[in-house]
């Protein structure tokens, strides 16, 4: 039993980690919490599941999906955030808040309000492994996750761009001085983090189905998986959402189902008040 | 850097305050003459309640600079305390409802103090950590609160009078509201005000003059929490039915809004804020199925434009009319 | 003379009451969360309104459907309701797609004095009895019996209990919980799992950890029991698996696809319209309305719309038989409503009871091939 709670923690888990990531890329570039990243992600699994309905293969409705997403960050940063320069960290992030019902709205004009299957990558035969057993679309969940992280790994330590987004995080007067465009990065940010939202989105669509409302959660628990990692953290971001997946899991499992969101916030709020920046949180230096 | 928000906390001058305390009295008194029926009335209602609520929150978030996520917990605390209490205990609902109150500020002071040691983001998440609990335990002992689909809640009564209909719970509303607003710009311009004003510039300048930040954050903390509550049991008791969804992180969200919408740092900015976001929803509804959408849009337009709130931007606008410097 | 200038009085505000339309204020959750039943409701709401004034109207008089939005949210319904009643001042309300929004909302009908046909579900919506308060769907508690009756018909004496964290959920897990022992059933495992959840194999993992457990009910809907559908096969649990009226819909059975085979449940026969016999008293009414929605909306029918049919026709009929729209007469008009053929079954109306199905209205389905069949 230990190993099937321990692989629908880490299935879970990875989805979390996914949309930590994109909440953690968009704050390094603007200290923004972007509330509309759940929609993201429903944006990837709704549009999958209409370009397959519509007749698209699977491979190419996810990545159809994946380019819709990006595209919705892209204007998402240029109509909003980017004409709210200047303006607080709160503003903007009620203007999230706005695209978040806004996209949610749009959602059910442009699809509707019901719930969407979407098949699986490669079928539903359930695996056995180790006394538990596990769908398919796990190994894919995994497998792809770890792949993305490999891919944004390389991207943010090997390229130009990511390491100039990553100057930006450090310290973006100091970014602008040396040439780097900070509006470049803001918006390469939103557009890698819709894409990853929208990763997220369409690998979980086969296990859990999707709807236009499925972002209001994940978005929740995908922040809360970041902020306990270390508010701005790649590999904090990471290991929040595993983390949170296993507590999710572990506690349904041995304590309560039904209070298993409950031991999750807990075990938060707990880590917060030993660790106030974060697992893995750089310790934020203010300028007094 | 800061690592939050960075609205401008200086006070109105004591005139203006009390002027702008003047006018919501008048609006308030004169406001019935225009209402045609019951239902205005309840919006009429629903406006003051959150703006209660938005009154306190506003003195978190906009004077001592703490944002919280979780607030619509202590809403839905004070909600089922007094209706728990009245309708299985036997409470008189004129004990309850004060009782409910301070509970929920004595279990805001327990857990502020922990919680306050957090910063910014780190803060939001601890208070959305808060408020989810408390709205997930709400919904699941359903023997106690009846889950999901709530509980019904005594009339509020007194002396063998019980509070019914629109009209008397208006004026009811309408009392504790322009109360609550004398008193928030009461501390606001005291000694204490200031000093929560000086931590919102900077924590560790306040310090060093002689100001207890995390005395005074709990403090606010603890203030808002109290106003939340009352609003929440005031709620409860008029409609007479409360459910979990009150308590609920959207519930929250949708408060912190009314804040910022309205202007942070400015009481009037939330009382403002309260009302056009709890109107405009009613509104909306010839939209049908564009609701959403108009909604989520309006919000968006409105804070571009106006990115410090609406009651800031229209002061400035007005002092530049006025050829006062901005 | 006299009368005859009393007759001409009459006549006139007659004459401008004819033209007066009969407002049906309707309050359901068309968006949110319980959208699965407002969107069928209100699309049955207004093709049925269409067709009646399309045929003459009632008494004489066109239908003006009034409807809102309340999204699954309890204060909103409360603010509808107050807005239908005094400033749309409709004549009847029809809706209340959840239990919360009912129970929220049935205070202002009672004191009102508007008659309110509930499209919920819970028992406690009719049980005390209300005097202006009526609904048409079967009470969660006759789904619990319905589905405990068939547990005993096949051996089954231990069962376990899985189910979400909505009204819908709880309420009928609380009733299922009441009424076990008294058809013979123990309550082995009793598990739940949150909205918005993606896996509940750690809480079906529990449920087969159970020794004696001999067949799971669960009490849900959305997308939860799908789910739950899906990694019970995948789990490999062989025990039957019943499911609640909540999900009596073809689309569960697209999202569970092959791992829904074999699940049973009570749902009304509305679902099974076609392949009824010729002899089943129900078939008229239900193939006549599967018929009609599915042509105008191109979506497989649902109960749940059924229910809004059979509200706005129970109210139509009672309409009929009071000869007014004056709101005591028409609910005394309901109250006395006997032998009524609606979607979920026949109508016995009584003072004591405002809902008059009895168990016979809920018929057993077990999916197979990816379709209903009627358990005989």
């Amino acid at each position: 039993m230990l190993a099937q709670y321990v692989l629908s923690g880490l299935t879970v888990g990875a989805i979390y980690a996914l949309v930590a990531l994109g909440f953690a890329i968009i704050y390094n570039a603007s200290h923004v919490i972007n509330f509309a990243q759940g929609e993201f992600v429903m944006i990837g699994g709704m549009a999958t599941a209409g370009f397959i309905e519509a007749g698209l293969n699977l491979p190419l409705a996810a990545a159809a999906a994946i380019a819709c997403a990006t595209l919705v960050g892209i204007l998402l940063e240029k109509l909003a955030v980017e004409r709210a320069r200047g303006a607080s960290v709160v503003t903007l992030i009620i203007i999230t808040i706005g695209a978040s019902i806004l996209l949610r709205g749009l959602a059910t004009l442009v699809w509707d309000k019901r719930i969407h299957p979407v098949p699986g990558f490669s079928g539903e035969q359930p695996i056995a492994f180790m006394g538990a057993t596990l769908l398919p679309q796990v190994l894919w969940v995994l497998g792809v996750s770890a792949a993305a992280l490999a891919l944004l790994w390389w991207f943010f330590n090997r390229t130009l761009t990511g390491k100039a987004m990553l100057a930006v995080s450090h310290n973006p007067l100091a970014a602008r001085l040396v040439g780097i465009s900070v509006r470049r990065v803001l918006l390469v940010s939103f557009a890698l983090s819709a894409a990853l939202g929208a990763l997220a989105g369409i690998l979980i669509a086969p296990i859990s189905f999707t709807s236009w409302d499925v972002g209001v959660m994940l978005g929740l628990k995908g922040f809360a998986a970041a902020i306990l990692g270390g508010l701005g953290s790649g590999p904090g971001a990471v290991a929040g959402g595993l983390a949170l997946g296993l507590v999710e899991s572990l506690g349904a499992g041995y304590l309560s189902s039904a209070y298993k969101d409950v031991f999750a916030f807990l075990i938060i709020l707990a880590a917060l008040v030993f660790l106030p920046d974060g697992l893995f949180g750089r310790r934020a230096a203010e300028r007094v | 850097m800061s690592s939050f928000p960075t609205a401008s906390s200086a006070a109105a001058p004591p005139s203006a305050s009390r002027r702008s305390l003047a006018a919501l009295a008048v609006i308030a008194a004169l406001l019935p003459l225009v209402l045609p029926n019951a239902y205005t009335y309840e919006v009429a209602i629903l406006v003051g309640i959150n703006a209660i609520t938005c009154i306190g929150l506003n003195i978190l978030i906009g004077y001592a600079g703490q944002i919280s996520l979780g607030h619509a917990g202590f809403f839905g605390l004070g909600a089922y305390g007094t209706a728990l209490l009245a309708s299985r205990y036997g409470w008189p609902t004129f004990v309850s409802l004060p009782a409910a109150t301070v509970s929920v500020g004595a279990l805001a002071w327990l857990v502020g103090r922990p919680i306050l040691r957090l910063r910014g983001h780190y803060l939001a998440m601890g208070t959305l950590g808060l408020g989810v609990i408390v709205s997930i335990v709400l919904a699941t002992e359903d023997r106690i609160t009846g889950g999901p689909d709530g509980m019904a809640v005594p009339p509020l009564s007194a002396f063998g009078f019980a509070i019914a209909g629109e009209k008397a719970w208006y004026w009811i509303i309408a009392a504790v509201l322009v109360t609550c607003v004398w008193l928030a710009q009461n501390l606001i311009e005291s000694p204490r005000g200031r000093a929560l004003r000086a931590l919102h510039g900077s924590e560790i300048a306040a310090g060093a003059a002689g100001i207890d930040a995390s005395r005074h954050k709990l403090h606010a903390f603890v203030l808002s929490a109290v106003f939340a509550a009352l609003a929440g049991g005031l709620a409860a008791h008029y409609a007479g039915f409360i459910t979990p969804a009150k308590a609920s992180f959207l519930h929250s969200i949708e408060l912190v809004t009314m804040v910022v919408f309205g202007g942070m740092a400015s009481t009037a900015g939330a009382v403002v804020g309260a009302a056009v976001l709890t109107t405009l929803p009613q509104l909306l509804t010839v939209l049908k199925e564009y609701e959403t959408v108009t909604l989520g849009a309006v919000m968006m337009l409105t804070m571009i434009a106006m990115p410090r709130g609406l009651i800031p931007t229209l002061e400035k606008a007005l002092d530049a009319a006025r050829g006062k410097p901005v | 003379m006299v009368p005859r200038v009393f007759l001409a009085a009459l006549l006139v505000p007659i004459a401008v009451f004819a033209q007066e339309p009969i407002r049906i204020g309707a309050f359901l959750s068309v968006t949110g969360p319980a959208a699965f039943l407002g969107d069928p409701e209100q699309k049955t709401l207004e093709l049925y309104v269409e067709k009646l004034n399309a045929a003459g109207g009632v008494i004489g008089r066109r239908l003006q459907l009034v409807a809102y939005d309340s999204a699954g949210d309890a204060e909103k319904a409360r603010a509808y309701v107050k807005r239908l009643i005094e400033q749309d001042k409709v004549d009847v309300l029809v809706g209340g797609s959840t239990t919360g929004e009912t129970m929220a909302a049935l205070p202002l009908a009672e004191t009102a004095g508007v008659p309110f046909i509930s499209l919920a579900g819970a028992v406690v919506i009719i049980e005390p009895v209300k005097k202006w308060v009526f609904k048409t769907p079967h009470t969660d508690r006759m789904a619990c019996e319905k589905i405990f009756i068939d547990m005993r018909a096949r051996g089954a004496t231990k069962a376990a209990l899985i189910s979400g964290a909505g009204g819908f959920d709880k309420s009928m897990r609380a009733e299922c919980v009441k009424v076990a022992g008294k058809h013979g059933v123990q309550i082995v495992a009793d598990e739940s799992y949150g909205a918005g959840d993606t896996d509940m194999t750690a809480q079906l993992a529990k449920i087969k950890g159970t020794p004696g457990v001999q067949a799971v009910l669960n009490a849900g809907f959305g997308q939860g029991p799908a789910i739950v559908t899906k990694n019970y096969r995948q789990l490999g649990l062989g025990a039957p698996l019943y499911q609640s009226h909540g999900v009596a819909s073809k689309q569960y059975v697209k999202l569970s696809g092959d791992a829904a085979e074999g699940v049973r449940l009570p749902a009304a026969a509305l679902l099974v319209a076609e392949t009824l016999p010729a002899s089943d008293a129900q078939k008229k009414v239900v193939v006549a309305y599967k018929q009609e929605y599915e042509k105008r909306f191109n979506q497989e029918v649902s109960t749940f719309g059924g229910h809004a049919y059979d509200g706005l026709m129970l109210y139509v009929e009672a309409v009929k038989g009071a000869g007014t729209t004056d709101k005591a007469k028409v609910r005394d008009a309901l109250e006395n409503v006997r032998g009524y053929m609606g979607t979920a079954g026949v109508v016995n109306m009584s003072a004591q009871d405002h809902m008059g199905l009895d168990l016979t209205a809920f018929r057993m389905l077990e999916v197979r091939k990816g379709d209903w069949q009627l358990v005989q």
